[in-house]
């Protein structure tokens, strides 16, 4: 009954953003993959190789696409989501995308997943003119309009953080002397450009040490030794999670009481913050666009219990601990949100178009506050975080919501 | 070496009988397989000529491995590494300096040649599963040395080199996935002759005596150092050409490319297409290019479960590889005919 319902709304729903979108009802414009009953739409994720721990992201989208098929699909038509494996290759991704878009005939590829397999077929998509949307990775590069009208980022760049720290030392912090400790990558480095971006001219002075580390070291306690003796105030940690713990524990044992900035990729509690121990991890500041699924705070919220129900019956296999599950129910709500607002109008370039336009949206799993927006000179849809410090067991949000737009 | 214009008459009264042997079967057989070669792409879609493309590639490379583990008994399972220095090499040139893409082939086969010959020298001391070792750690190395910070003015690091797909030349009307086939399929005959020519030769006689029988070939007056190395090196130059083949078809590399599963894969090409045989590394090239795709194809779940069953029936059904199949088939098929002749 309630199902019934709830169908005839959506229809209703629907029918009325098909109104809006499309001036001229009963015009239906539809590009590749797409019928009067369904929307092809393709994607790559490692589900084999090194990177396959992220697969449960391209998993998750799967079921999302489910359950809004069972609900009816998106304006009455399925949603095909045909997702493969790349194992994490540059070539083995491009081969995967060419049978998307030149066998199964997809509408658009989305969320593909790392930076050197977007890359790889950075330039094929947008010859192509195929949209490769809301793109799995924190690079700067996916937001180029210009040069790469069919290719979109979705959640904020590394830059895009690293420069909101800088402008919270500038304003909060007295003379302030940063030590910096990254991963050698791409990753670590575009943190860096952000905070020096952030800093502006003064940045040469303030910054008084930036050490690296190999993703395949074992420790990072020699480098942090060597940021204390430079007798930085600030230590900016800038590392993935197993090194994200090695580096607050030996902080603190050294007995170094920086302000500490953590960041965005190691903020899990289950991963970083309970193995750091909790005593050590006090005050540390990071920052935040979506909820952390391990921390407390969200037990009762009812973004949280939504996300929690659709794991329990569509995912089951999926852990309800892991944040990429998280991250995959929200990118996929955006995706669904974009292909609403298509309406009947399904070609690649009005996908384009409705990705490139939109106006405050609210996507659960994303914190209190943060919306998307984008426009046809704006292609990263979050740009907003929000500074947190971890207090107790728990990360407790403050400051106001942080609009970074413009700042990379 | 003294020796050589010996085993060089001996050469000849091998090959001799067996030049004129070649029945009008195998001439027609051998025509029909140019001219599907030459027509398929006209045939297929451009996505299936550029999985041909990668098949052809991935052949070259085999050759190169097939020679220096079939033909010499050196185990490598780092194959991978000169991949990529072929192909970093290419993408390098192309990128950087501007290097018309099929001039950076040589180029990259050379620079192969000499770091495997140099790989090859100490490599003297190690056989069998030690070598092996060895050349494991090269496929450890070099996907890392790419992402070295120093080398990042030449590599790019992580991120990797993109570069432009090159269109045919001279106004051919051939789409860009057609055309690098084309090229492909040259290179690779090229090569194919000349491995074939080298390996049927009396150096490749001699590195077969090396394999079976070390000493006895040592007795011969073969300079198995030497041998070795040059083996070494040569199969480094082929795996680098067609590294460098596959960062101009795929217009992209980067160190995640390179990872030791490309070593192992190059292996296992090797081995299920045949050891020790030319054709066997065609077979292994289209093996290691369309299985996985199939194995996806039958169970999006497990697909490398499904892979390793396929490995383990061709294994099982075919020990000596396809290539070795195909021979004990075309065997059969001579002595049969033959047979019904003398009853009739």
């Amino acid at each position: 009954m309630s199902m019934t319902r709830r169908l005839l709304c959506t229809t209703g729903l629907a029918a009325a953003v098909a109104l809006v979108a499309t001036p001229g009802l009963a015009q239906k414009k539809y590009g590749p993959g797409v019928t009067d009953k369904e929307i092809k739409i393709g994607n790559t994720n490692p589900y084999s190789g090194p990177a396959s721990a992220y697969g449960t992201i391209g998993r998750t989208i799967a079921a999302y696409f489910k359950k809004v098929n069972s609900e009816g699909g998106v304006n009455g038509r399925m949603v095909n989501f045909v997702t493969l494996d790349d194992g994490y290759s540059p070539p083995k991704t491009v081969e995967q995308t060419r049978k998307l878009v030149e066998r199964e005939r997809v509408l658009f590829v989305f969320q593909g997943l790392g930076t050197a397999t977007n890359s790889a077929i950075h330039k094929y998509m947008n010859r192509k003119k195929v949209p490769q949307l809301f793109v799995a990775t924190g690079a700067t590069k996916w937001g180029q309009p210009k040069a790469f009208p069919w290719t979109m980022g979705w959640q904020p760049s590394y830059q895009t953080e690293g420069s909101i720290y800088a402008k919270y030392i500038l304003k909060n912090i007295k003379n302030p002397k940063i030590a910096i400790l990254y991963q050698n990558d791409d990753y670590g480095k575009d943190y860096l450009i952000g905070l020096r971006v952030g800093l502006g001219a003064k940045a040469k002075g303030m910054i008084v040490k930036a050490l690296s580390y190999e993703v395949s070291s074992p420790t990072v306690d020699a480098q942090v030794v060597q940021l204390k003796n430079s007798g930085a105030n600030v230590f900016l940690n800038v590392t993935t999670p197993k090194f994200a713990v090695q580096a607050i524990k030996k902080a603190h044992d050294l007995g170094w009481k920086p302000v500490q900035f953590l960041n965005n990729v190691s903020v899990s509690v289950s991963r970083v913050m309970k193995p750091a121990g909790f005593e050590k991890s006090r005050g540390i500041i990071s920052s935040a666009y979506a909820k952390d699924p391990t921390d407390p705070q969200w037990k009762n919220d009812k973004e949280y219990l939504g996300w929690l129900a659709f794991m329990k019956k569509w995912y089951s296999r999926g852990s309800v601990n892991s944040s990429f599950n998280a991250y995959g129910y929200a990118v996929a709500k955006t995706m669904e949100r974009v292909l609403k607002q298509a309406g009947d109008n399904l070609t690649r370039e009005n996908i384009m178009r409705q990705a490139a336009g939109l106006k405050d949206v609210r996507i659960p799993m994303l914190l209190p506050g943060v919306v998307l927006n984008t426009g046809p000179g704006d292609f990263r849809p979050i740009e907003q975080m929000q500074l947190q410090r971890f207090e107790g067991n728990t990360w407790k949000l403050f400051g106001p919501i942080i609009d970074a737009s413009g700042s990379s | 070496m003294t020796n050589a214009p010996v085993t060089g008459a001996e050469a000849r009264t091998i090959a001799g009988p067996g030049k004129p042997a070649m029945s009008p079967a195998r001439l027609a057989g051998i025509a029909l397989a140019v001219a599907v070669a030459l027509g398929l792409p006209f045939v297929v879609s451009d996505f299936h000529s550029f999985q041909l493309t990668q098949a052809i590639i991935y052949a070259i490379a085999l050759l190169g491995l097939n020679m220096l583990t079939g033909y010499n008994g050196q185990i490598s399972l780092g194959h991978g590494a000169f991949y990529a220095i072929g192909a970093y090499t290419a993408a390098i040139l192309i990128d950087k300096a501007g290097v018309p893409y099929y001039a950076t082939l040589p180029v990259a086969g050379i620079l192969c040649f000499v770091v495997g010959f140099l790989f090859g020298l100490p490599a003297l001391r190690l056989e069998g599963l030690y070598l092996a070792l060895a050349t494991l750690a090269l496929a450890l190395v070099v996907p890392q040395l790419l992402r070295f910070r120093p080398l990042e003015g030449l590599t790019d690091g992580v991120q990797g080199i993109s570069l432009d797909k090159p269109e045919a030349p001279f106004g051919l009307p051939l789409t860009p996935d057609q055309w690098l086939y084309f090229f492909a399929l040259l290179v690779a005959a090229i090569m194919f002759w000349a491995g074939h020519n080298m390996l049927k030769g009396r150096i490749g006689r001699a590195m077969i005596a090396i394999r079976d029988h070390h000493i006895s070939a040592e007795t011969m007056g073969i300079n198995t150092a030497l041998v070795k190395s040059t083996t070494f090196g040569v199969s480094a130059l082929y795996t680098g050409v067609a590294g460098a083949l596959s960062a101009v078809v795929v217009a992209f590399v980067a160190p995640d490319s390179f990872e030791l599963f490309l070593s192992i894969s190059l292996l296992v090409g090797m081995v299920i297409g045949g050891l020790a045989s030319v054709s066997g590394a065609i077979y292994g090239g289209l093996f290691v290019q369309f299985v996985p795709n199939v194995a996806e194809e039958i169970s999006k779940a497990a697909p490398w479960a499904i892979y390793g069953v396929i490995l383990i029936l061709f294994m099982y059904f075919m020990p000596a590889g396809i290539a070795g199949f195909v021979r004990q088939v075309q065997g059969r098929l001579r002595t049969a005919p033959t047979r019904s002749s003398a009853d009739g």
